[in-house]
């Protein structure tokens, strides 16, 4: 067994536990950072592939910012988890016979078989000084630069909609109105009362 | 050396566990969503792999775009989910009836 098959088994092998665990814990904290650990492994696997960039931004984006952002939503929400636990234990058998069921259709399809060394030939590792980044770069800016702007876009309207939620207008909060501030004349705030000038006594 | 179909059944079993995750947790929103990024995790997860194993790049660009809508779709999905606990002080899948459906 060569050292890249090793690696590649214990990868796999942390990958499906971290799984295993995200959908079976009873706290939904110790849930997102077993998640963190899948997307981490799943980011060595990928290395493995040669995908460095993706591995690279799987790491950042995902971990760094989506994770980050579960775990934050996950803290601020104060849930009682013993509800949402119920009918666990009902689901389980109908849950996991799905889940092996598909399983088996996927091996069916994907088995050594129909994919194995013999018949997808395992390519040859590209020379020292060969830049995933460039060569993903390159086509991402000519042939799928259309599809690049659109995923501007879509982030575009996440950040809006994400903001456009979540914001809550406070009655019992005080604003500046800028507008108001800036128009007001001093009529407005000093008042001139004539009076008589009193007499010395 | 690692064969393409490691990598497609690793794939298979990340998957099949994701959809073992929405059948057991189907009161939480919370591991719904989670179940929802490893589904996804698992499909990219295959295209990484025969990016690599057919030489071709248009995988991982697919795999870049995947993982920008996902990561717009985890923030929608997030600030719901705040918006519904603060109006109804739950996110058990049971009590959101509003809609009689």
């Amino acid at each position: 067994m060569d050292f890249q098959r090793f690696v590649f088994y214990v990868f796999a092998a942390i990958l499906v536990f971290a799984a295993a665990r995200v959908i079976t814990v009873r706290n939904p904290v110790h849930a997102a950072l077993y998640l963190v650990l899948a997307f981490f492994t799943c980011a060595g696997l990928w290395l493995l592939l040669e995908a460095e960039f993706l591995a690279i931004v799987l790491v950042l984006v995902y971990v760094g910012a989506v994770m980050v952002l579960f775990l934050f939503v996950v803290m601020m929400l104060d849930i009682n988890t013993s509800p949402l636990r119920e009918g666990f234990i009902r689901y389980l058998p109908v849950g996991l016979s799905v889940a092996a069921l598909i399983v088996i259709e996927m091996y069916m399809v994907v088995r050594a078989r129909n994919f194995g060394a013999d018949v997808v030939a395992i390519p040859q590792r590209h020379p020292e000084g060969y830049s995933n980044v460039k060569e993903l770069g390159s086509v991402l800016y000519t042939d799928y630069v259309y599809p690049f702007e659109i995923a501007s876009v879509i982030l575009l309207v996440a950040i809006i909609a994400a903001i456009s939620l979540t914001m809550r207008k406070r009655p019992e909060t005080k604003y500046q109105n800028p507008s108001e501030q800036v128009a007001v004349k001093s009529k407005d705030r000093v008042r001139i009362v004539e009076m008589k000038s009193e007499k010395k006594q | 050396m690692i064969a393409l179909s490691d990598y497609l059944i690793l794939g298979a079993i990340l998957f099949g566990l994701s959809v073992a995750g929405i059948f057991l947790n189907r009161k939480n929103i919370i591991i719904l969503l989670m179940a929802i990024e490893l589904m996804l995790l698992s499909v990219n997860m295959n295209f990484v792999a025969f990016s690599y194993f057919l030489g071709d790049t248009a995988g991982q660009v697919f795999v870049f775009f995947i993982l920008t809508v996902a990561a717009a779709e985890a923030a929608i999905g997030l600030a719901i989910l705040v918006v519904l606990f603060r109006n109804r002080q739950t996110i058990n899948v049971q009590d959101l009836d509003t809609l009689k459906g």
